[in-house]
């Protein structure tokens, strides 16, 4: 049986596997599709909205729609990419972002897609919500100003009776990721260090490691996010 | 009728600042003030932070030295990670934070001569104001101007290639550096094109340094006579005496040149030095505590630490130091205008230093980092551009900051500055009733020559507008002038 399901993003045509997820396709392809809530290995749930797409003009995320033969998907046209830039914008301005003085700067998906969106400034307001730090694990800070609450902590970091480590804790605007206290004070250095490299943002912190990565060295310095999947593209 | 002038803003300096000067019935000067009218609070806002984010944090406290508050704080938590108090890192750590130091000083120093304060002297006090400036530097004086554009470009390059970038780098972190210096980037400093090289900004400092002494053979009475007082100078110099911008020990002189800080650590710089806060200025007034508020204040800066050193350890810096010495036949410089010469000796010191590291073979070594038995308190101590600098941390068991106490080079700097102003004032004022511009920029001028950082002094973020109101005996406004 045949499995091959072609579609097209963009007008360009592109050939994928039967299950796969269009995000995944596009990036088989050399299409970009930006994602901050996704991470490879764990099932998608779409909740950050920064995969939206046009599909035969309806809208939808890309980390959790399979590729379909026939679909019509409009991703990098500048109404879609406004509303990404939208996206991006909430999330700064839910939030408390000082880049300068973060240590996840340079290495951030958050930042690196504010760059490529070209966020200047915010066209919504700066809501400054009061929020705080958890630093009583013996290995990782919890900077609860920089949490965009995508779960990939929660979905991620599990002991070995697959019990997570990170949890929602209160409703509505109170809403935040917490790290459990005790297993946060029982916590492995490698599992610490996962726990910060699966954080698109500076929320989840190793301790004492800031920018022990030189300017110039950090991922996004010299490259914007996505150009690893558009090399392929040129190709 | 008595009459309160106020200067306001005071241009040309960093930062944000108001004089007010009080006129008695025969229109002589009673008092004056220097208020400092910015407020930021950063000892308050990085509580609870990780103490490893605080060097850089706490260097956005200002865009002219930053390397020197990331410096600052870095050494301070040097102690808190165990990595000892300033002689315990790996000589690829140190020599790279000095290289990072010595290009900091020395692009500052340039800023404050070449783009501050050249065109007081190109000009005149009493200059036309529209061209009294950089803008007329570059027009009428194109030579000084593409130096001094040259050599700051220079500095910071330096501070680029250690620390990441030209202004708010990452470079040093508790207990080293996150990099050292390659090859091929020791070369770009060391061998790069005309003029971007070590040994053109020692050539090119010596020139400054010249044009100086020229202009002081033609200007001695005013360089000489503007602002001149007593006091105690104050600054970190290396064990042995000499001049260190970047390790020492505390040590201070009196206007005679006898020590009253005798080379003591200053991880306990708190049981000597304690702080007035007055109530017109969001700046403190430091003082060392065994002579009191009234005889314990003191300078900081090129000029003081020219007067606590005993000797500059780089040949060029030395023979100058040697006749910025005899002079004043050995004894302390207390001339305020002379901090400019002094700032130029120190450039020229800074110059060299750069060139001697790049040529040191352990700017290439790997072992960045050391780390041993945490503490939970620090103090990191150098000398800014602008004078001494303290940076003071402790943290708690969860590795967040509990306290940060930092007293910056211009605070230091604060009594000797207002009555740098009160002298100016009362040279230039006293008898006269209106408010002329060379006599408002007099007073800046004497200002100036501590080349204050006003923004990091309350941790304050502007520029730095001068207002002048003149107050009679009732306390009534009787005349105000802006610039």
């Amino acid at each position: 049986m045949n499995t091959t399901i072609k579609f097209n993003i963009d007008g360009k045509i592109i050939s994928a596997e039967k299950g796969q997820t269009i995000v995944e396709a596009a990036k088989a392809n050399g299409i970009y599709i930006p994602t901050l809530c996704n991470f490879e290995g764990l099932l998608p749930k779409g909740c950050c909205r920064m995969c939206t797409i046009k599909i035969n003009n309806r809208y939808m995320t890309a980390c959790t729609t399979p590729v379909a033969d026939g679909m019509e998907i409009e991703s990098n046209t500048d109404e879609i990419n406004d509303i990404r830039k939208g996206i991006i914008e909430l999330l700064f301005v839910t939030g408390n972002h000082f880049c300068p003085a973060c240590e996840k700067s340079g290495n951030c998906e958050l930042q690196a897609l504010a760059y490529r969106y070209q966020m200047m400034v915010p066209r919504f307001p700066f809501t400054f919500p009061q929020k705080g730090i958890d630093a009583s694990s013996p290995k990782i800070v919890k900077e609860q100003n920089r949490c965009i609450m995508c779960k990939r902590c929660i979905k991620a970091i599990k002991d070995e009776d697959g019990k997570s480590y990170f949890a929602f804790n209160k409703r509505g605007n109170k809403l935040e990721v917490i790290l459990d206290s005790k297993l946060g004070k029982e916590i492995t250095d490698a599992l610490a260090k996962e726990a910060m490299d699966t954080c698109p943002v500076g929320s989840i912190i190793y301790k004492e490691l800031g920018y022990a990565e030189p300017i110039g060295k950090r991922k996004y310095d010299k490259k914007p996010i996505g150009s690893e999947i558009e090399v392929n593209e040129k190709n | 009728m008595s009459n309160k002038i106020t200067i306001e803003p005071v241009t040309r300096v960093e930062g944000h600042g108001k004089v007010t000067i009080y006129m008695d019935d025969q229109n002589n000067v009673r008092d004056s003030r220097l208020h400092i009218v910015e407020f930021r609070g950063f000892e308050r806002f990085v509580q609870g932070r990780p103490y490893w984010e605080m060097p850089v944090l706490v260097q956005r406290l200002c865009g002219i030295c930053p390397v020197s508050h990331h410096l600052a704080a870095a050494k301070a938590l040097d102690v808190i990670v165990g990595a000892g108090t300033g002689d315990g890192l790996t000589p690829v750590g140190e020599k790279m934070r000095r290289l990072m130091h010595y290009g900091q000083v020395f692009q500052s120093h340039v800023l404050h001569f070449f783009h501050l304060s050249s065109p007081d002297f190109l000009f005149g006090i009493d200059g036309d104001p529209a061209i009294r400036n950089i803008i007329g530097v570059a027009m009428h004086h194109k030579d000084l101007a593409v130096q001094g554009v040259m050599m700051r470009k220079f500095g910071q390059e330096v501070i680029r290639l250690t620390a990441g970038k030209k202004i708010h780098g990452t470079g040093a972190i508790p207990g080293g550096i996150n990099k050292n210096l390659t090859i091929e980037e020791r070369d770009e400093l060391l061998k790069g094109p005309d003029p971007l090289n070590a040994d053109k900004m020692v050539d090119w400092s010596i020139a400054a340094l010249d044009f100086f002494k020229d202009y002081h053979k033609s200007h001695a009475k005013m360089l000489d006579e503007f602002a001149v007082f007593p006091s105690n100078h104050f600054s970190i110099v290396r064990k042995d005496g000499a001049m260190d911008l970047y390790h020492g020990v505390l040590r201070a002189v009196d206007a005679d040149g006898k020590k009253i800080l005798h080379d003591v650590d200053y991880q306990e710089y708190d049981s000597y030095i304690e702080e007035e806060v007055k109530n017109w200025s969001y700046m403190k007034f430091p003082y060392l505590k065994e002579y009191g508020k009234e005889k314990g204040w003191y300078r900081v800066g090129p000029l003081a630490r020219l007067n606590t050193c005993d000797f500059i350890p780089s040949p060029l810096a030395q023979k100058a130091f040697e006749e910025f010495k005899a002079y004043t036949n050995g004894k302390p410089n207390n001339m305020s205008l002379h901090y400019h010469w002094a700032r130029l000796i120190e450039t020229l010191h800074s110059a060299e230093m750069i060139r001697e590291l790049l040529n040191d073979p352990d700017l290439q070594k790997d072992d960045l980092v050391v780390k041993g038995k945490k503490l939970q308190k620090g103090v990191g101590v150098l000398e800014a551009p602008r004078g001494t600098l303290f940076h003071h941390y402790e943290i708690n068991d969860n590795d967040q900051i509990t306290l940060a106490n930092l007293i910056v080079s211009t605070t230091n700097n604060n009594e000797p500055m207002n009555l740098a102003v009160n002298h100016t004032a009362k040279a230039f004022m006293n008898g006269h009733t209106e408010i002329s511009e060379g006599m408002m920029n007099a007073v800046e001028v004497a200002i100036r020559a501590y080349d204050p950082c006003l923004s990091c002094a309350t941790h304050a973020l502007g520029k730095m507008p001068l207002e002048f109101t003149v107050i009679n005996q009732d306390n009534k406004i009787i005349d105000q002038k802006s610039k």
